[in-house]
């Protein structure tokens, strides 16, 4: 019962692995793939209240983790729903993609789940290498070789915020002579001033700072949201960003409260990232690349809740990222539907699409005033709780720069709108939308909405889960 | 709690917030677009039916906050639904459920593409602005503020003019990055106040004087923006040209209004020492406004900028009214923001008819229109001599207060009045460039175009302006009820904003001494 949604997804997986060896058709490997995630599904729904550990005491199952485990496995199959047909990707190797797709997903389950530094690791390898395959794995067509560039950067990116992981738990042993993370805390709130302590947690957050694409772990951003297929792309920048961030909260619940560097690491990393993501999605034209830059600054947002070292800040920072996963799939759903033949959508082909497909560029105007953070949508009572919780700690000049950015951003995701709404283009062809596409688009827009309008059960929830870690 | 008298009976102000939303829900599901147009009607209709009732059940003699409701919203940051009326709301909630009903009449045949997206648009504008009025907690306050803005920009981006996509982003960026240290200052005060975001809570406190000119600064400049005062007014002209005549009237009625309602429920009992230390600068820039305005309207051959640069004139008189801190000034003002509204609501509704008809907002396109439409002129006239501030109308009251207010100021501080001087000959551009707009329209000069084929009026257009016009000579002649609604609650601020300052000063010299 403990390891339930992860034994379904292995299942999943060799299933996948069977089919992968003959050559089922398009339609069939698809509804394949969706089954096996909607059975992931329930099984993690199953499986919300298990509490317990495992391997030794490496693998915890708690609240914390198996409430992720929901959302990954909710957002997964949000993707693959919409992913349609995979578009982007060749008729041959779709089996091996969804393969991928799903030992990604096994890893991250995982991830969350870990409390000792080597299940960390390769938990994290795991739902990584998959992933650096499934970059390249598009079609070439009109990209050339971009998708392959994608793809090497994003795993030489990968190896170097790897190794420097590596090298921080390696300073973690050496300071505590223990791979738990329990005991490391332990061990470390004798130390955490110090600067070997503050360097080895520095360093192995970098790990998932890789994930999150937060500054100065962000360059493979970019290229690889445009280089790899609309569907990877949603995937990228959904499911992983949610194990990232609980990694981030189990470790940074290691250093105590009063960690005065750390919070001084934390907040240039924020600071920084807000700026650079917002400053630089102002001149994209990609709406790939520019969901990417804008996913830069969201991350420095989730970090004001991380650097203010207490529990609600946690908490908000998990209601945030939850917000953000669901935002971003609302834009992302978009793009997959828009992109013709899996080719890249740039701001332009959203020309008058309020003609074409009134409901998804419904749609995407509510996921981009959500990210911009207005409200009544997600994304603002999620910055708004985010801030709160900053300036309880006094941070005053850091929740005026988040401020300041939340008015930067806004131009960006306006001109995205404005092309949507109120643009006409007779030449463009209707977008074809299935039943499917209806329901996520309401359901998605209703969760936008009432997140943002009655945060308080969701509060309710994250705080519930983040209370199991201390 | 003690400020807000709850509502235990029928829940007026929540129903007149929700109502409009539930009828944009409505229209969510409905497909024909006379339907659609009626159903709006009926909507804010019969909002503005049940508002009147705000005014029968209104204590004009507490300065309390009633009509009281109070739910809790978000438990974990003490955010809470706390909505209430006073003096100083009431009239700007009657404005607003008023005004809707004729924006969308005046929509009816003016707006022909979506319908159904520009009626829900406005149904939940109106949700969004009669909230702001009746908001409590600073989080509900904001977050309605806010949300304002997505319906009003899609107003002017969608059913806008030629350059509609410029002016709405203009819009949009200018409004949000003004109002974005407002949050920070909102966040700030939580943290100050024992974690609670009511309003009242905030109010009369002793912040220290850095923090309360932090403060002043953080509201003024989203206030100011809003308003808007000079130097922040410039995106005001292009947003009025551009958005359709239902959405000129609402920004000019209703949204610079909540700039001026801003300053009198947030910076002046918030930071009451602050205010006194900026007052002189904020008073000057309001008489730049009024004079600037009042030139640049003078230039203008577009009606819809002309009326757009008289608003920055009238603003002007109102935050000079607001500054002066005494009873004339405050009420004087309280009563222009209703006459400003009536008035340029009506102005630009009637502009909005001229261009459905030539399709031109151009005074030269227009000229010699009195010939032809003797009904329309006769309205025009009286908007437009009700906009400098002719005896009889309506902005006459308000802006004699506003200069008794400012005299009475200068001689209380025992010099030459200055402040009400230099104010003056706004008013006098004020009836130079109205008069001038009016010569044009109705005689023009030899070279006026054919406007022989023009249709005066019909009924809806007559119903639509008459009661701006039953307004103008109301409040010109008889603006005592008017008053006495805000009189009130106008004496508890200006008394308890009097009294804050000489605690201070006492403490202050207790320090000294």
């Amino acid at each position: 019962m403990l390891f339930l949604p992860e034994l379904t997804l292995l299942g999943a997986g060799l299933t996948l692995f069977i089919f992968s060896l003959g050559k089922p058709g398009s339609g069939k490997i698809r509804n394949l793939a969706l089954s096996l995630a909607a059975v992931t599904f329930l099984a993690t729904m199953l499986c919300i209240n298990a509490e317990g550990t495992l391997f030794y005491n490496s693998y915890k199952v708690d609240f914390f983790s198996q409430f992720f485990k929901v959302l990954i496995a909710l957002a997964t199959f949000i993707v693959l729903i919409f992913s349609g047909k995979l578009d982007g990707i060749e008729e041959d190797i779709q089996p091996e993609y969804y393969l991928f797709l799903f030992m990604s997903v096994l890893g991250l389950m995982m991830l969350v789940s870990s409390v000792e530094l080597l299940a960390i690791f390769i938990s994290l390898e795991l739902s990584s290498f998959a992933v650096y395959l499934m970059v390249p794995m598009r079609k070439a067509g009109k990209m050339g070789g971009a998708q392959v560039e994608a793809g090497i950067k994003y795993l030489l990116y990968g190896v170097v915020a790897t190794g420097l992981m590596l090298y921080g738990m390696s300073y973690i042993y050496g300071l505590t002579g223990s791979t738990h993370l329990g005991e490391i805390a332990d061990k470390l709130s004798r130390m955490y001033n110090q600067p070997a302590a503050v360097i080895a947690v520095v360093l192995v957050l970098a790990g998932f700072f890789y994930k999150l694409a937060l500054v100065p772990l962000h360059f493979w951003v970019p290229d690889v949201y445009e280089g790899a297929s609309n569907e990877t792309t949603s995937f990228i920048a959904t499911v992983p960003k949610l194990a990232a961030v609980a990694l981030l909260i189990r470790i940074v619940t290691l250093v105590t409260p009063d960690g005065n560097v750390m919070t001084q690491v934390l907040m240039v990393c924020a600071i920084a990232s807000m700026f650079y993501g917002n400053l630089s999605a102002l001149v994209q034209t990609d709406v790939k690349r520019l969901l990417g830059f804008s996913g830069i600054s969201h991350a420095g947002f989730v970090l004001l809740g991380l650097l203010t070292f207490d529990l609600t800040g946690y908490a908000t920072a998990m209601y945030y990222i939850v917000g953000y996963v669901f935002m971003n799939l609302a834009c992302f759903l978009v793009v997959c539907a828009v992109a013709q033949n899996g080719n890249n959508v740039s701001i332009d082909d959203l020309t008058g699409l309020h003609k074409r497909a009134p409901l998804l560029a419904l749609t995407l105007t509510v996921g981009l005033f959500a990210l911009a953070g207005i409200p009544p949508l997600v994304g603002f009572t999620g910055k708004f709780m985010l801030l709160v919780a900053a300036l309880k700690q006094g941070y005053l000049l850091l929740v005026t720069l988040a401020a300041i950015n939340t008015a930067i951003a806004i131009y960006y995701y306006l001109s995205v709108v404005r092309i949507t709404f109120c643009t006409d283009d007779a030449d463009r062809g209707s977008v074809i939308t299935g039943r499917f596409h209806y329901i996520l688009c309401f359901s998605l827009i209703l969760i936008i909405i009432i997140m943002g309008t009655v945060p308080q059960k969701f509060i309710d929830i994250t705080t519930t889960a983040v209370q199991t870690l201390v | 709690m003690d400020q807000l008298l709850l509502n235990t009976g029928f829940p007026i102000l929540s129903v007149l917030i929700f109502l409009p939303l539930a009828g944009a829900l409505l229209l969510l599901f409905t497909k024909n677009d006379a339907i659609c147009k009626n159903i709006a009607l009926l909507v804010t209709s019969l909002v503005a039916i049940i508002s009147i009732w705000l005014i029968f059940g209104f204590d004009k003699s507490s300065a309390q906050f009633q009509f009281g409701e109070h739910y809790s919203w978000i438990n974990t940051l003490n955010i809470n639904y706390t909505i209430g009326v006073d003096g100083i709301s009431i009239l700007l909630i009657l404005m607003t459920t008023f005004i809707m009903p004729f924006c969308v009449l005046a929509s009816w045949s003016y707006i022909k593409t979506r319908i159904q997206a520009f009626m829900i648009c406005m149904l939940i504008m109106e949700t969004a602005m009669i909230g702001v009025f009746a908001a409590l907690d600073f989080v509900l306050f904001y977050v309605l503020w806010e949300a304002m803005l997505i319906p009003m920009y899609m107003l002017i981006a969608i059913w806008g003019g030629p350059r509609k996509i410029y002016a709405s982003i203009k819009f949009f960026l200018y409004t949000l990055s003004g109002s974005i240290l407002l949050l920070v200052g909102i966040i700030w005060l939580y943290t100050a106040n024992n974690y609670s975001f009511y309003i009242p809570d905030m109010m009369w406190q002793d912040y220290s004087l850095t923090a309360q000119i932090y403060l002043f600064l953080a509201f003024f400049l989203a206030f100011a923006i809003k308003v808007p005062m000079f130097p922040f007014h410039t995106w005001l002209p292009a947003a009025h040209v551009e958005a359709p005549t239902a959405g000129s009237v609402v920004l000019a009625s209703i949204l610079l209004k909540m700039g001026t309602y801003g300053f009198l429920r947030f910076a002046l009992p918030i930071t009451p020492e602050a205010t006194v230390i900026m007052m002189p600068y904020v008073l000057w820039l309001s008489i730049a406004g009024i004079i600037y305005g009042g030139f640049t309207a003078l230039a203008q051959s577009d009606m819809k900028k002309l009326i757009a640069y008289s608003s920055v004139g009238h603003m002007g008189f109102v935050t000079l009214g607001i500054f002066v801190l005494n009873i004339e000034g405050v009420e004087g003002a309280i009563l222009q923001m209703i006459n400003h509204g009536i008035t340029t609501g009506a102005l630009f509704l009637c502009v909005g008819m001229i261009y459905e008809r030539t399709h031109s907002r151009e005074l030269k396109t227009a000229a010699g229109l009195g010939k032809y439409m003797p009904i329309f002129i006769t309205f025009l006239a009286f908007f437009s001599l009700s906009s400098f501030g002719f005896p009889g109308t309506n902005s006459f009251v308000g802006e004699f207060m506003i200069l008794a207010g400012a005299f009475e100021f200068d001689t209380s501080l025992g010099r030459f009045p200055y402040l009400a001087l230099a104010a003056i000959p706004g008013a006098v551009l004020a009836a130079a460039y109205m008069l001038r707009m009016l010569q044009k329209i109705i005689w023009g000069g030899t070279d006026n175009p054919d406007q022989s084929w023009i249709n005066d009026l019909n009924l809806r257009e007559i119903v639509t302006l008459a009661p701006f016009l039953f307004f103008v000579f109301w409040i010109g002649l008889g603006p005592q009820p008017f008053l006495d609604l805000i009189h009130t609650s106008v004496v508890q601020l200006l008394d308890q904003f009097h009294a804050h300052q000489a605690t201070t000063v006492a403490a202050a010299n207790v320090l000294l001494n």
